[in-house]
């Protein structure tokens, strides 16, 4: 019976130092590992013996605009289907040089969810086949879900919209 | 020729061997706002480039700026065909964070609702794949029992198709009597007519022709891509976010989950015709448990997130207290992070919350499983012809607004 308790002692086994601060906030095993590692650790989950992680739930980003030096975390969320288990790691990254290897190459999955991430928050996926804006258009030059960017304020009165009334 | 040439044509294109062909954005075999740039040589598609974001209305930024509440509107608009398993799904999320326990009323009350709308959910689908092999019939037949489930939905909450259906513990008002006998009343005519649709399409011989080994994907592959719901259990994976993550009082029931062997149109139509079964048998079953429990219970006793009666607020200071502080976003919600996920219409609906304890999500995002598997259609399509393409598109049970959030 695969356990979180069995998956962090392998993990631990296997990465030392480099995968830390565990926690199981609402019973799922999450963890932070070095931005650098973040394809090792999902390979291993992956393809390792008796874990067999095989199944990309979720990707997606955050932004945290007061760590500084960290202020993007990509956030996987892996499954094993077999056993109904989830997991969820974390990398953090400068948003200045916001580079992230990209999972591509281990679950499709992650193709068009890098993009998302990549077109709300600017990371920058290394070795993604297509890094180009999902959602949004080409031309914008900013990454909307990032904090600093306010909604528009419902109360403007210089925009002249005939269409959609305002 | 001096003269200005006033048609840009692509570097290469006239020695082009194949045709370049734009299915979508306003087609009307897509159902929906899908573009795909398709490279056709002849009949046969040999690449598809999908766009989408055309109806992007950034929801998850919405989210991050609005109370808890008030985000439920947001979720009716992803899945349109079954939005109560949405706002349910969202409610639950919600209900996580804040370590709400439900009464078993309202639990199984949701499991009548998101069991109808799931019901509403494929019989669209599935009536849809034969509009697209050239039968409207089965179409017609169905939506006369989709508008019987509407009206459920209507007598329960109001409204039809954003519903906004329920609260953060439970429901905005109980069931009438009304309600109860609608119900009674879909379960039975429902069978009848269900049949009369099966036997229209199962053994129909163009239906087979055309959706058998059409736009099949093996079951290795259709785990690489993250699909879910009856397209991936149609390639033979028993995944199903209700028994595998029970919520909501799924591990009362006694229900399968129906499984297919070759991922195929077919087997995709066949697996969700089963699903329907099985929700009836779900619904048949919720309906006698409650009759033994207390009638008068619909919501959950959490006051500081429950909205108060509206005649209470103007009456007893306690509710007045209570709604101020709810609408003005003063109760106190824990920071953390929660993912919780429903087995959606179409697949696993997932909510990923990050609370830092304010009036509003410190981040929201929505695993929305049409815009995860919506990534697989090139691959699936390829080789294939145009027409087999579009009842391709129409068995991924693809919605636009979930797909484009």
């Amino acid at each position: 019976m695969l356990t979180n308790e069995i998956i962090q002692q392998q993990l631990t086994e296997k990465f030392g130092a480099l995968v830390y601060n565990f926690e199981e906030p609402y019973g799922m095993l999450t963890f932070v590992t070095d931005r650098d590692n973040n394809l090792k650790v999902m390979n291993f989950l992956k393809e390792s013996e008796g874990l067999g992680f095989n199944f990309l739930n979720d990707l997606t980003a955050v932004h945290y605009p007061d760590q500084i030096g960290k202020e993007l975390a990509v956030v996987y969320m892996l499954q094993n289907i077999q056993a109904g288990l989830r997991i969820r790691f974390k990398v953090f990254t400068d948003i200045t040089n916001p580079d992230v290897f990209t999972a591509t190459g281990i679950f499709e999955t992650a193709n068009w969810l890098e993009r998302e991430a990549y077109d709300f928050f600017g990371v920058n996926f290394v070795g993604h086949p297509n890094l180009i804006r999902i959602m949004n258009v080409e031309e914008m030059d900013y990454h909307p879900l990032r904090k600093e960017y306010p909604l528009e304020d419902q109360t403007r009165i210089d925009k002249d919209d005939d269409m959609f009334g305002r | 020729m001096s003269q200005k040439q006033n048609i840009q044509l692509p570097e290469g294109s006239l020695g082009k061997q194949t045709t370049t062909l734009n299915l979508g954005p306003t087609h009307p075999a897509t159902h929906g706002v899908f573009q795909n740039i398709l490279e056709m040589d002849g009949e046969r598609i040999i690449d598809a480039v999908p766009t989408i974001g055309f109806i992007h209305r950034a929801f998850e930024k919405i989210a991050e700026h609005r109370p808890y509440y008030q985000i439920t509107p947001l979720t009716d608009r992803l899945n349109y065909c079954s939005s109560p398993i949405n706002n349910m799904g969202w409610h639950m999320t919600v209900e996580k964070l804040i370590h709400a326990e439900l009464p078993k009323r309202v639990e199984y009350l949701r499991v009548i609702i998101m069991e109808l709308s799931r019901i509403a959910d494929h019989l669209v689908c599935n009536s849809v794949i034969g509009v697209d092999t050239g039968a409207f019939t089965g179409f017609i037949y169905v939506f006369e029992l989709r508008e019987l489930i509407y009206e459920i939905f209507e007598e329960v909450c109001g409204s039809r198709l954003t519903t906004n259906i329920g609260r953060i513990g439970g429901f905005e008002r109980n069931f009438s009597e009304l309600a109860f006998q609608k119900i009674d009343h879909f379960l039975s005519v429902f069978p009848k007519a269900m049949k009369e649709f099966e036997t229209l399409f199962n053994r129909n011989r163009i239906f087979m022709e055309r959706t058998m080994g059409v736009g099949g994907i093996a079951a290795e592959r259709a785990l690489n891509y993250g699909f879910t719901g009856p397209n991936l259990r149609a390639t033979g994976i028993d995944y199903d976010i209700r028994t595998a993550h029970p919520y909501s009082g799924y591990q009362d029931f006694d229900f399968s989950v129906p499984v297919g062997t070759t991922g195929d149109v077919y087997d995709r139509y066949l697996v969700r015709n089963a699903e329907i079964w099985e929700s009836i048998s779900i619904i048949t079953q919720a309906v006698k448990k409650i009759k033994d429990l207390d009638p008068s219970v619909f919501h959950a006793d959490i006051p500081d997130f429950y909205l108060p009666e509206k005649a209470d607020v103007y009456s007893k200071m306690e509710a007045l207290i209570y709604h101020f502080k709810i609408v003005m976003g003063e109760t106190a919600i824990p920071a953390g992070e929660v993912y919780h996920s429903v087995e959606g219409g179409n697949g696993e609906l997932g909510f990923y919350l990050i609370s830092d304890g304010g009036r509003s999500p410190y981040r929201l995002h929505f695993r929305r499983p049409c815009f995860i598997y919506y990534q697989a259609y090139p691959e699936i399509i390829k080789g294939s012809m145009l027409s087999d393409a579009v009842v391709t598109m129409s068995s991924l049970n693809l919605i636009a607004g979930e797909i484009d959030a």
